[in-house]
């Protein structure tokens, strides 16, 4: 069996499936500055993947190659067994990648509903025209959209906060609009970043169990980026750990909290 | 009924007309502002390069000709025809579209992220490359545009106000067509962007680019398209004006009477900017009428600002303004 194809079930009974995407010896710099360092891993269908690391490692920085944000400098994405070339961020999203933000990025002016529905900009095919004169499928298709929305918003429990504006909420309930509207784009995968930063334990506890069940009844891949340690080990399947720009650790939680590497970087290098 | 009462009426009414044709000049500046937060200073000049266009096709001028005459030594001034008015119009039209693309290719795209106040040197720089262009292909003489539309007073509006009320209201046929295209222009723009795909693409564009593009949002087809509506809505704001007082270089000045309807109507809601018009228009002519006899006159030249400066003062995000949350 080939387990770059198959894919395999984890000991406590998960399905993870083949690989879907692949970084390949990633290097990133900002003029002299190495924010990546030949960094290769893959992401899995189906899994959570987390991208774990102290400040300033290159977490986000990882991100934003997976994303389009950033192009590397050297490496490359192949995502669905295919090559990725330089993409615009828009493009990347079109292709099924779908993110948050560590400080958030929604639209302030817009409600809840509408933000959310901006996810779903991707799926709406009616042209200009049509839209503009509101013939009957884009009416048609504008109510299907709605619909997707709303079970979204009913998933996440926010239904009444759809119509506030943005603006108005409270950091954690942000977040999770933030979520929703990168769940409306049905994504292939999933890039969260910081999911958890500037939470409290209750709204931590919130998240999780949304990251959770979003894992579980869409059986959407997750990529995310956390420093708390604790969470990312309940949360998920493998765990690539940066350090400086390099990985340094890559693998279950189990085997990546034994790693003498990641305990140094985490907790200081023995001095003998 | 008083007979300054129906004065009073008649100026009234004008006024509204009169705020009408200012509506359609902020219109323009709406759309852009809302689809990217830039404050389109070259709105007026592209009114005037619209109208100079649609005059110089519709005669059938040769576009740069004194610049190839000068350069060739021919005298070429004329294709020699004429082209029926809705050919001219579709034509300029895609030329205002062609404009939306060159501005997005050569200006915007270099300006991703800037600050405001960068953008908003860009449009003044564009609006004086625009006037010299729109000089340099269709010449600088004052022409007289007309696409047909009806001018002069209604003689129905004079009849019937004469037989309820004994007097005879003038009001200008033109602007009672400027009117009607005004409402419809913002009952379809407001649908538009309220209601489809593109303008909810286009809002949330304004609203946050980086958290546009992570949905799929192309920034570039975006301002394409926000410049082409601005183009359009230019057009026909060039079309109104340039019928009512020929097409020449002060025509874009009038986009310097759309500034407080703007600040009245909001910088960001269409349909503020036919509200902010119509109090506009109302207001300057009733002043005039009531108040201007007794201060010599003229007050049209500076009441539109006091009134704006009075509303920045007490509600700064304009009549229909997004409101300003701001989080403590």
């Amino acid at each position: 069996m080939n387990a770059m194809t198959e894919g395999y079930v984890t000991p406590d009974g998960r399905q993870i499936g083949p690989v879907l995407m692949e970084m390949k010896n990633i290097t990133l710099r900002f003029g002299g500055v190495v924010a990546i360092k030949d960094i290769s891993f893959d992401i899995r269908e189906g899994e959570i993947r987390a991208i774990i690391g102290p400040n300033g490692a290159g977490k986000s920085s990882m991100l934003n190659v997976i994303s389009g944000f950033y192009v590397p400098s050297e490496g490359e994405v192949w995502f669905r067994g295919q090559k990725r070339g330089p993409m615009k961020p828009y493009e990347v999203a079109r292709l099924g990648i779908a993110r948050t933000f560590q400080n958030i990025a929604l639209f302030d002016g817009m409600s809840v509903l509408d933000n959310i529905m901006t996810g779903r900009l991707t799926m709406m095919k009616s042209g200009l025209l049509s839209q503009a004169l509101w013939f009957g499928s884009a009416e048609r298709e504008e109510n299907e959209n709605r619909a997707k929305v709303e079970k979204i918003i009913d998933f996440l429990e926010i239904q009444n906060i759809r119509k506030t504006p943005v603006g108005r909420l409270p950091y954690g309930l942000k977040k999770r609009v933030e979520l929703a509207r990168a769940l409306a784009a049905e994504p292939k995968i999933l890039l969260l970043d910081e999911p958890m930063a500037g939470m409290n334990v209750e709204e931590k506890e919130d998240m999780c169990r949304f990251i959770l069940d979003v894992n579980d009844e869409f059986g959407t891949t997750i990529a995310l980026i956390e420093h708390d340690m604790g969470v990312v080990m309940d949360l998920s399947d493998r765990v690539v750990v940066m350090d400086y720009g390099k990985k340094i650790g890559d693998g279950t939680p189990d085997e990546v909290r034994n790693n003498p590497d990641v305990i140094n970087a985490y907790l200081g290098v023995a001095h003998e | 009924m008083p007979e300054q009462l129906l004065y009073a009426m008649e100026v009234t009414l004008n006024g509204l007309m009169a705020g009408v044709m200012y509506s359609l000049v902020a219109l323009g500046f709406v759309l852009i502002f809302k689809a990217s937060g830039i404050f389109n200073y070259a709105q007026g000049v592209l009114a005037l390069f619209a109208a100079l266009t649609l005059v110089g096709l519709q005669n059938g001028q040769i576009p740069f000709a004194h610049l190839i005459n000068a350069a060739l030594g021919t005298n070429l001034h004329s294709f020699g025809w004429k082209l029926p008015v809705l050919v001219a119009i579709a034509l300029t039209a895609l030329v205002m579209v062609g404009l939306a693309i060159l501005i997005e290719k050569l200006v915007l795209k270099h300006l991703v992220n800037q600050a405001p106040i960068i953008l908003f040197m860009a449009t003044i720089g564009l609006a004086y490359f625009l006037e010299g262009l729109g000089d340099v292909m269709w010449g600088a003489d004052i022409k007289k545009l007309d696409v047909g539309l009806p001018q002069g007073i209604s003689e129905t509006v004079e009849s019937v106000t004469d037989s309820i009320f004994g007097y005879g209201f003038f009001i200008d046929n033109l602007d009672i067509v400027a009117t009607v295209v005004a409402v419809l222009l913002v009952a379809s723009l407001t649908i538009f962007s309220q209601y489809s795909k593109q303008g909810r693409a286009l809002r949330a564009v304004a609203d946050d680019h980086q958290a546009a593009l992570s949905v799929g949002i192309s920034l570039r087809f975006i301002w394409v398209l926000v410049w082409s509506i601005a183009g359009f809505v230019a057009l026909v704001a060039g079309i109104m004006w340039g019928t009512k007082s020929g097409v020449q270089f002060s025509l874009s000045l009038i986009a310097l009477k759309a500034l407080p309807v703007l600040m009245l109507g909001g910088f960001t809601s269409i349909p503020g900017a036919i509200v902010g018009g119509l109090i506009i228009g109302v207001g300057e002519k009733l002043f005039e009428f009531s108040v201007g006899p007794m201060i010599g006159g003229a007050t049209e030249n500076w009441f539109a600002y006091m009134l704006a400066l009075i509303f920045l003062v007490f509600r700064p995000q304009g009549l229909f303004g997004e409101k300003i949350i701001e989080r403590v």
